[in-house]
């Protein structure tokens, strides 16, 4: 077994994971013998169709819920002892500002919550709005703001608290696919600047083929991993890429795991 | 307000309802007290018809029920004409109903806020504290308020604050139901978040929690503002001529001064419409804080 040596390297180390939920209708696998090793700096997509356990292996490693089984360490340590650490940081589907905050206070409330200084909440907030290109909207409140801002502020208040690992939940599933292009645009080059590890759920083929460095096909009843498929544009790709056929080959790779794990729930 | 009625463009509707309450309000004063009338003219032999029996209807000394202006002249005499410290002063003793209700309204909030929290945090009283909570507003409060005075006073305890507990035991109710749904508000979503950043209890209580909870706290806060002027009021009348609107009630009952009981009545609710009023200003300044400055329709 050199398993233990390998998740010393690795960011998100996952073998043999399984999740089972108890619901009224007797007990549902949510997740089954999942094997997932996340290196850090790589970018790595769970897509799947809704029901596949996406979101809950995201859940999982951020500590939102508990697996049954198998094994999984973040950072080399236990999640919980991981989300303890604030070893990481989540953006949800929905921005989750707070209405009676400022656009700088939403940034600061994880930094509130850490106990730090507030020259460095300062600091913090003004930098990673920066970052996020939101700079001269501090005391705007939320409700003044687009809905593709306000996601730019949530990923901005997970970046505040300096994470090596960023979760995000589908944080461009609401936006139109204007906003989302230009979203992902700026996800690419901040993920370049920062060299973060991200773990990215989404269910649009080419956001995952865009941004990730590997696409992880999900499959549902019981959630599971289809296919592992690498896709290694350079760095400083744009939106282009997607014409060309390298990206449209991936993407067409990503389509068939997706059918196979359809195909494979109609039997 | 006549300002917001005018802009509103409620003015006349308002002006419409106030006008035809006054005229069935004349017109009832006539009915009701025709009886007593009637009975009169019969036992002297005079001649009578509607004219006089209503001229004489609306200035009788002892009125069943007496005309809009006989009790607009008592207001007079009692709020305009005495001064604020005199016994006779409806004013005086408003502002003895106002204290004890202003002080069971704090202390019903307290408490309110207080078992919410409970309820909230501790799964315990989450299941053994409601139902009690809901029985102690079965028991009618009438028959509660003498006996919570008698045991109050038995130890020594007069005053205010007997009639306040009465007050807060009106209360606190609202506010429990309000700040327990309140407090459970805010998204799961936003609860998450908050163990995302492993915030503590305490954390989540102030930062999340408690601001989610204050648009619930206002509405059940304009509820027990109401309750608590009729708890102050019903306090006062197991303690006869101590003072307080409650009291007049009560005097004006013993004496058959319907027309007092009706400008105590009148004063009593003015003092709730203020305070109503009040808590709705202070919940539209709170509310539009609470939402980063937008305009908000409470």
């Amino acid at each position: 077994m050199n398993q233990p040596a390998q998740s010393d390297s690795s960011v998100v180390h996952i073998s043999d994971l399984s999740l089972e939920f108890s619901t009224d209708d007797g007990p549902v696998q949510a997740l089954a013998g999942i094997d997932l090793d996340i290196a850090p700096g790589e970018f790595v997509s769970l897509i799947g169709p809704s029901g596949c356990g996406k979101t809950t292996l995201l859940r999982v490693i951020a500590d939102l819920e508990t697996h049954s089984s198998g094994e999984i360490l973040v950072n080399g340590i236990s999640p919980s002892e991981a989300r303890q650490n604030r070893a990481y940081g989540y953006v949800f589907q929905a921005p989750a500002l707070y209405p009676w905050r400022t656009v700088r206070r939403n940034v600061m409330l994880p930094l509130e919550i850490m106990g730090i200084a507030r020259a460095e909440r300062e600091a913090r907030s003004a930098r990673y709005l920066e970052l996020v290109n939101l700079t001269g909207f501090e005391n705007k409140y939320p409700w003044q703001l687009s809905g593709g801002m306000q996601q730019r502020v949530s990923i901005a208040r997970a970046l505040s608290v300096e994470p090596e690992l960023l979760l995000m939940d589908e944080p461009f599933g609401a936006l139109d696919e204007i906003t989302r292009d230009h979203l992902n645009q700026q996800l690419l080059e901040l993920w370049r600047k920062t060299e973060k590890t991200v773990v990215f759920v989404t269910h649009s083929i080419p956001e995952a083929v865009f941004l990730s460095t590997r696409v992880i096909v999900m499959s549902p009843r019981p959630g599971q991993v289809m296919d592992v498929i690498p896709c290694n544009f350079s760095k400083d790709r744009t939106l282009d890429i997607r014409e060309t056929p390298e990206f449209l080959e991936i993407a067409h790779r990503v389509r068939e795991g997706l059918k196979a794990g359809h195909s494979y729930d109609d039997d | 307000m006549i300002d917001r009625l005018r802009r509103e463009g409620a003015f006349l509707p308002v002006l419409t309802v106030v006008a035809s309450l006054i005229v069935i309000w004349y017109a009832g004063a006539v009915y009701l007290n025709s009886t007593q009338l009637i009975d009169r003219y019969q036992k002297q032999d005079i001649n009578w018809d509607l004219g006089r029996l209503a001229t004489d209807a609306w200035r009788m000394e002892r009125p069943v029920l007496p005309s809009p202006h006989q009790v607009a002249i008592e207001l007079k005499k009692t709020v305009l004409d005495k001064r604020v410290t005199s016994k006779r002063s409806l004013l005086y003793h408003a502002g003895i109903t106002l204290s004890s209700s202003l002080l069971g309204f704090v202390l019903g909030t307290l408490l309110g806020v207080a078992l919410a929290i409970g309820i909230v945090y501790v799964t315990t009283l989450d299941r053994s504290l409601m139902p009690w909570i809901i029985a102690s507003q079965t028991v009618p409060i009438l028959a509660l308020a003498p006996m919570i005075i008698v045991v109050l006073g038995s130890v020594g305890i007069t005053g205010l604050f007997p009639k306040s507990v009465i007050s807060m035991y009106l209360c606190f109710f609202p506010v429990v139901v309000g700040m327990v749904k309140g407090l459970r508000s805010p998204e799961p979503i936003l609860i998450d978040q908050m163990n995302t950043y492993s915030a503590s209890p305490t954390q989540v209580f102030f930062r999340l929690r408690l601001p989610s909870s204050i648009p619930f706290l206002f509405a059940s806060l304009k509820v027990a503002i109401a309750l608590s002027v009729v708890g102050a009021i019903v306090a006062e009348l197991p303690t006869g001529g101590q003072g307080g609107l409650g009291a007049r009630l009560l005097t004006g009952s013993y004496y058959g001064q319907i027309t007092m009981i009706w400008a105590a009545l009148i004063v009593a609710s003015v003092v709730s419409a203020l305070l109503v009023t009040a808590i709705g200003r202070a919940e539209r300044i709170a509310l539009r804080r609470l939402n980063g400055g937008q305009a908000v329709t409470a």
